[in-house]
């Protein structure tokens, strides 16, 4: 038995000499982010090694303020990610919830198509995407047209539609037979019954939204009505910029969503790892 | 389940709607308008506009060329590390397991902009942190932006830290769904940890590292903030342009629309076709 469990604290010190550096290396760049956004500009750009915070992080983000509204943008960030996290979750359920407990007319191709969009490139859709709100709609540089048109998303539905098939018939049977309608089954029973579902779904569009760089790049690109990564991502580049001031914008885009992470793991968690379990 | 076909459509209404209009219609319109000549308007059908020029364009042979060309590296040797991560997180002999959770999922959670800008600095030619590492042990700078292997190599990094956790997550939630008893049947008859992962976990979860596989090409193929924002517009000299910056560049920059959606539809077609031959590579044998 002695020799077993000696055995077994050799594997598992030599798992931990393994994992310990590959784990420090992935946490570099997080840790170097908020080191970076802690020095002056001459610290960044200074022959030394620095691997420790200093005391400059207002100083730096002053210097990003004074470069780009970065505190409107994240307001704008933030009020788009939330409406759309609302919306979104609305939709994708109501979706979720009809190809999960009816039989209707149509019912395999709509599964078939939203299986078919995974493997399609969204660059197929972006173009027209553009042409159409920009040009047709006269929507650039406006709330709906970040909101709107990422609505549709194809693993969320799945996810959702999964969610509610694997709950017992009885309890909706039982509403129905008392004359309940099917849109109040629905309110009442059947999403307070999928609250860790619809948590983990949340979290994923809120964050799909708070990230979202491409679309929000070519759609609102005035400087009144950008996005925070989008206001960021301008200065990257420049000739004259402080990086001590992008360093600050990123921890602020990155932190909080790192605090939520570590908070809602276990929702985070299921909400990715939705899209592959059957 | 009921026969309801009112009550399901009122459901899905809102979602098929939204689909309609800014997917199944872009779907169309952009196949129809990689046959137009954009560049003036009015906008005129002319099939060989786009398509001929696409087939004769060096830019474009350079991008699908590093395109390619960081597909085959950068998603097999994703996949392995996230394996092996997801394996390593499953070991009962590992301590602290959140802590290494927190390390290898956080990138999960990280914008594309807030890493570019950070790698753009850590692997800065003079004053990087790690060109001082490498001094530091001896070895020489390497101009990460300047030439072209490293500035590839530079993006390959860059995508795997953001996304071997990401993966690591599906592929740990697949092993989680294998039933113990196998590998307690297993762990009883004799077979060694290393056998029962290469003729039990593998096999088992091969539908799932497929679909990991999917979406990783999907989103290799597309890839467009790395070399738009770290290597500065897919530079040295258009060393690391990928289709994803070509098709921005002409579409949004020289406002070509028609030769933007051919590119786009290349893209998918390269999609289409890597995804197809996955699936009959791993298909199941009746």
């Amino acid at each position: 038995m002695s020799s077993l469990s000696a055995a077994r604290l050799r594997r598992s010190i030599a798992l931990h000499l393994f994992l310990t550096p590959l784990a420090l290396i992935w946490l570099f760049p997080l840790w170097m982010m908020v080191v970076f956004s802690t020095m002056p500009d001459n610290g960044i750009f200074s022959p030394g090694i620095e691997l420790l915070p200093h005391g400059n992080f207002i100083d730096n983000f002053n210097n990003l303020q004074h470069d780009t509204d970065f505190v409107g943008a994240i307001g704008i960030s933030v009020s788009v990610a939330v409406t759309y996290t609302f919306l979104s979750v609305l939709l994708t359920s109501m979706a979720g919830w009809a190809l999960a407990r009816y039989q209707f007319f149509g019912k395999g191709a709509v599964v078939a198509i939203i299986l078919g969009t995974i493997t399609l490139p969204y660059a197929v859709v972006l173009i027209p995407q553009f042409i159409m709100v920009a040009r047709d709609f006269k929507l650039a540089n406006t709330w709906v047209a970040l909101i709107v048109p990422p609505l549709f998303n194809s693993l969320g539905v799945l996810f959702m539609r999964q969610s509610f098939s694997m709950m017992p018939d009885d309890l909706f049977d039982a509403a129905r037979v008392e004359g309940v309608k099917e849109w109040r089954i629905f309110l009442f029973v059947a999403l307070p019954l999928a609250r860790p579902m619809l948590a983990a779904l949340a979290i994923i569009l809120f964050l799909a939204s708070w990230n979202n760089y491409l679309w929000p790049l070519l759609i609102n690109s005035q400087p009144g009505s950008m996005t925070a990564p989008v206001a960021l991502g301008t200065l990257i580049g420049l000739t004259k910029v402080s990086w001590g001031g992008i360093m600050a914008g990123a921890v602020m885009l990155t932190v909080p969503m790192l605090i939520v992470f570590v908070l809602l793991q276990r929702h985070f968690i299921a909400g990715i790892a939705a899209g592959a379990i059957k | 389940m009921r026969n309801r076909n009112a009550t399901a459509y009122r459901f899905l209404t809102p979602y098929l709607l939204i689909f309609a209009v800014f997917w199944v219609w872009p779907i169309i319109s952009s196949f129809l308008i990689s046959f137009q000549a954009t560049r003036t308007v009015p906008w005129r059908f002319a099939p060989a506009f786009n398509w001929g020029r696409l087939i004769g364009d060096p830019a474009f042979f350079n991008a699908l060329k590093n395109t390619l060309l960081i597909l085959v590296i950068q998603v097999p040797v994703m996949i392995a590390l996230a394996m092996v991560m997801a394996v390593l997180l499953n070991s009962p002999l590992l301590k602290a397991r959140g802590l290494y959770r927190f390390a290898f999922f956080a990138p999960v959670v990280v914008g594309e902009v807030a890493y570019s800008a950070v790698f753009r600095l850590m692997f800065n030619l003079n004053f990087g942190i790690i060109n001082k590492l490498l001094n530091s042990v001896g070895l020489p700078s390497i101009d990460w932006f300047s030439n072209v292997t490293p500035a590839m190599a530079l993006i390959m990094i860059a995508v795997t830290w953001r996304w071997a956790g990401y993966n690591a997550i599906i592929l740990l939630a697949g092993m989680q769904s294998i039933p113990e008893d196998v590998y307690e049947a297993a762990t009883l008859d004799r077979v060694s940890k290393l056998k029962q992962f290469f003729f039990i976990t593998l096999p088992l979860l091969k539908p799932v590292i497929v679909f990991c596989l999917v979406l990783s090409i999907i989103g290799t193929m597309q890839l467009f903030t790395e070399p738009f924002l770290i290597t500065e517009r897919g530079g040295p000299g258009g060393g690391t342009e990928t289709l994803g910056l070509l098709l921005y560049r002409q579409g949004f920059r020289s406002l070509n629309f028609g030769y933007a959606s051919a590119v786009a539809y290349t893209m998918a077609g390269l999609a289409i076709a890597i995804t197809l031959v996955q699936l009959w590579l791993t298909r199941e044998k009746q």
